[in-house]
């Protein structure tokens, strides 16, 4: 190895989140990104959120309907439910996959005792009796659930923990069908009721959503920068270091456990009075995995991150994916930052984009000349994209068949792409792009179902590699390897 | 008591199903300290393949080529395409990850389960898809033992798990390879300083246990006749119970868990009732985690400062 080699990539061995921080500033210090970052670091934690808060306050003055008040409610209800795994997975450093049971334990719970499932004219506890009371036997299990991890390290706990979760949907569909309903069910939930004021309105839950995450979210501050809070990420570190500084390693373990599943019960209290009505399948696998898409894409460990990231992932989830113009909007838009974020020098960005357009014109060229059945379909996308692609992207008339080829070939090229040297990369990129933009006009789009959750499997995937800290979170930085 | 037997060999059968995918599931987590929890995933995958192979050859009623070849063609294009699957899954999304927090590769696991449980979705569709095996392995023949019936799949099943496993046994155990994976499993840094490739270790042991699973798959589609996009899941699930009772990362182990929790399976649901035995399943595993967390057959791990 030469003397004049440059040094390898990323953090060094020895260097700590001090220094890690630095040379981030350094090297954002030019640009007007860095400039936003020292803005907002300079306003502080608790003016963030009470920015946050008037801004989520002013927002249905702008005339939301209903189904825009659906999609914030049920993205409120999930970023509650990130900021609680947060404490959980982000701060005590514990796999937890079975933590939408403790939502679905404290929906249950509420469902139970505010409606007439029991006894033959039911059980309506008020709500400020019922909310704590759930609360706090949803901690009480969660101390049991999260016993385990006493003994059980890393993997082990999130093998017990998954199956916790799995179990919580085979009891609640197939255990006392007379009392929990099986598949079919709670229905008839009461109404939330507090102070007096009967909660019945999507806009009235969406205020009380948006005042419980941000009362929530101040309290959790207040414990993250607690001694508990130093001992959690203490234990995430190093446990064993964490014992042998005193810290009482499995209380604070359990400690965790119970704070998350308390706040995941009151997510589910919320979201069943909210719902009139609970199912086992609101709380199976793909919610879990939509909470931990939120909370990777933001961050793990940060509140904000946490929140801002399933508030993010649940916009695009439920909102734009199900219109084809806004989701080809997102589509074309996302493929586009990226490219501008990644793809330096400007004209190496230009030649890939020019030779993007070509490509795509020469095709469309090429296959009209061939047969005409090639180009027969029209692109799935509507509005200006339509348009704009109609002599660009070919769309045979039975698309179905050529477009499953193309993700397939997509994803192939997508594998190839990461691995390749990047001269190779400014080559491969077009014809990339343009299978993309193939993929998505003839499959994607038409399926916005899956490819919902193709997106949702994709981020954990790509956010995993490219940017494990997140958007949000603070780059850790291993001290000694 | 026929039906005790009966019940007895069901449970086997499935059990060696099971025992199959822990195997892979197991074998990963020896040298990656990984829970793939894709790995259930690539067992549906090779179901598909396997269904797609019969299409090929003109469908469950009209074959154009014999049995014996079909099945053959089936689990060797299983094998290969699902292992090299594994290959590429470890190679994009796992090995960059190597050396990150523990927590890392464990979601992109589970990101990639997901991934492909849509994709599979998306390409097949949500119908299920059916191998119709009847058709073309008669169901009745077999052997008959008073009046236990073990039909020709059962025995193809039994035989071919039987012979896997022993044969992957003997790998891990006498070859080159197998001492070579040992190592890595020992300890990765140690073997790479003794000559050992560790990345082409890595990723012949991810092609060997994803072929496993896939090869599992064609079984499972020619046991259960039929196929889609959400068995990975629950099997998965099966096989990481099996790994776990059995003790993580031990081969025989796996085996034992696997022909454990098929007869578990299959005595709750022959004795009691289908409803319970997912619950009995899950309990079985939590019972085992809380007295023994090592599993039957592995070793409890010391914590070295």
């Amino acid at each position: 190895m030469s003397l004049d080699s440059p040094p390898p990539a990323g953090p060094r061995v020895g260097s700590d989140e001090w220094v890690a921080r630095q040379a981030h500033r350094r090297e954002y210090l030019p640009s007007w990104l860095g400039s936003l970052e020292r803005a907002s670091e300079r306003a502080g934690w608790w003016p963030k959120l009470a920015a946050a808060a008037a801004a989520a306050a002013v927002l249905p003055l702008f005339g939301l309907g209903q189904f825009q008040l659906q999609v914030g409610i049920d993205a409120l209800v999930i970023a509650l439910l990130a900021v609680g795994l947060n404490i959980v997975v982000g701060w005590a450093g514990l796999l937890d996959l079975g933590y939408v049971a403790f939502f679905g334990c404290g929906a249950y719970g509420y469902a139970l005792v505010s409606s007439g499932q029991i006894g033959a004219n039911g059980i309506h506890l008020p709500s400020y009796l019922s909310i704590p009371l759930v609360m706090a036997a949803v901690a009480g299990l969660g101390l049991l659930v999260g016993w385990p991890s006493r003994r059980l390290i890393g993997d082990y706990l999130a093998i017990i923990t998954l199956f916790f979760g799995e179990a919580f949907v085979e009891f609640t569909n197939n255990v006392a069908p007379s009392v929990l309903g099986g598949p079919n069910g709670i229905v008839g939930v009461d109404a939330i009721r507090l102070f007096g004021y009967t909660f019945t309105t999507n806009k009235s839950y969406y205020y009380l959503l948006v005042i419980v995450l941000v009362v929530t979210m101040g309290v959790l501050r207040l414990l993250d920068t607690s001694r508990t809070g130093r001992a959690w990420r203490a234990v995430r570190e190093d446990p064993l270091a964490a014992a042998s500084m005193t810290i009482p390693v499995n209380r604070v373990k359990l400690m965790a456990f119970a704070f998350g599943a308390a706040v995941a019960a009151l997510a589910g209290t919320l979201f069943a009075a909210q719902q009139i009505s609970v199912f086992p399948t609101d709380f199976d696998t793909p919610i879990l995995i939509l909470v931990y898409a939120g909370l990777i894409l933001g961050g793990a460990g940060s509140i904000a991150g946490a929140c801002t990231g399933a508030l993010v992932v649940m916009v695009v989830y439920d909102g734009l994916l199900r219109s084809p113009t806004e989701s080809g909007y997102l589509f074309y838009g996302l493929i586009l930052l990226t490219l501008l974020a990644k793809l330096r020098p400007w004209r190496r960005l230009a030649l890939v984009l020019a030779a993007t357009v070509a490509l795509g014109y020469a095709i469309h060229a090429i296959a009209a000349a061939v047969s005409d059945s090639a180009v027969a379909g029209g692109p799935h996308s509507a509005g200006l994209i339509a348009g704009a692609l109609r002599d660009w992207v070919v769309v045979p008339a039975s698309a179905t068949v050529a477009g499953n080829w193309g993700f397939v070939a997509l994803v192939c090229l997508l594998v190839a792409l990461v691995q390749v040297s990047s001269q190779w990369r400014t080559i491969l990129l077009p014809p990339t792009l343009y299978l993309a933009s193939f993929v998505w006009e003839t499959r994607l789009a038409a399926e916005p179902a899956i490819t919902r959750q193709l997106m949702i499997g994709a981020i954990l995937i790509v956010m995993m590699n490219a940017r494990p800290q997140g958007l949000f979170g603070s780059r850790r930085v291993e001290a000694l390897t | 008591m026929a039906f005790f037997f009966q019940e007895l060999v069901n449970g086997l059968t499935t059990g060696a199903l099971y025992a199959l995918v822990a195997l892979g599931f197991s074998m990963v987590y020896g040298v990656l300290k990984l829970l793939n929890f894709a790995h259930g995933d690539l067992y549906m995958v090779g179901a598909y393949v396997g269904f797609f192979v019969i299409q090929w050859f003109g469908g469950a009623t009209s074959l154009s080529i014999p049995v014996p070849l079909l099945l053959v063609i089936m689990f060797a294009l299983a094998a290969g395409l699902v292992g090299g699957l594994g290959v590429a899954i470890e190679r994009f999304a796992y090995r960059p990850l190597r050396d990150a927090p523990r927590i890392a590769p464990l979601i992109t696991a589970i990101g990639i389960s997901f991934f492909l449980e849509s994709a599979a979705l998306l390409l097949f569709g949500a119908q299920y898809r059916v191998y119709n095996t009847p058709d073309f392995i008669n169901a009745h023949s077999g052997i008959t033992i008073g009046s236990v019936t073990i039909n020709s799949v059962q025995i193809l099943v039994l035989v071919m798990g039987l012979i896997l496993m022993v044969g992957l046994q003997q790998l891990v155990n006498w070859t080159k390879l197998g001492r070579q994976m040992r190592a890595v499993a020992a300890d990765r840094e140690a073997a790479e300083m003794l000559g050992v490739n560790v990345n082409f270790t890595i990723a012949l042991t991810f092609f060997l246990g994803s072929a496993l699973a896939g090869v599992a798959g064609v079984m499972a589609g020619l046991l259960f006749n039929q196929v889609t996009s959400t068995i990975g899941f629950i099997a998965g699930l099966k096989a990481f119970t099996a790994a776990v009772v059995g003790g993580i990362g031990s081969i025989p182990g796996a085996m034992l868990g696997g022909l454990l929790i098929g007869l578990a399976e299959s005595f709750v649901t022959g004795y009691l009732s289908s409803t319970y035995s997912n619950l009995l399943v899950f309990g079985l595993l939590i019972a085992v985690m809380l007295v023994r967390p090592s599993g039957l057959l592995g070793q409890a791990q010391l914590q070295k400062v």
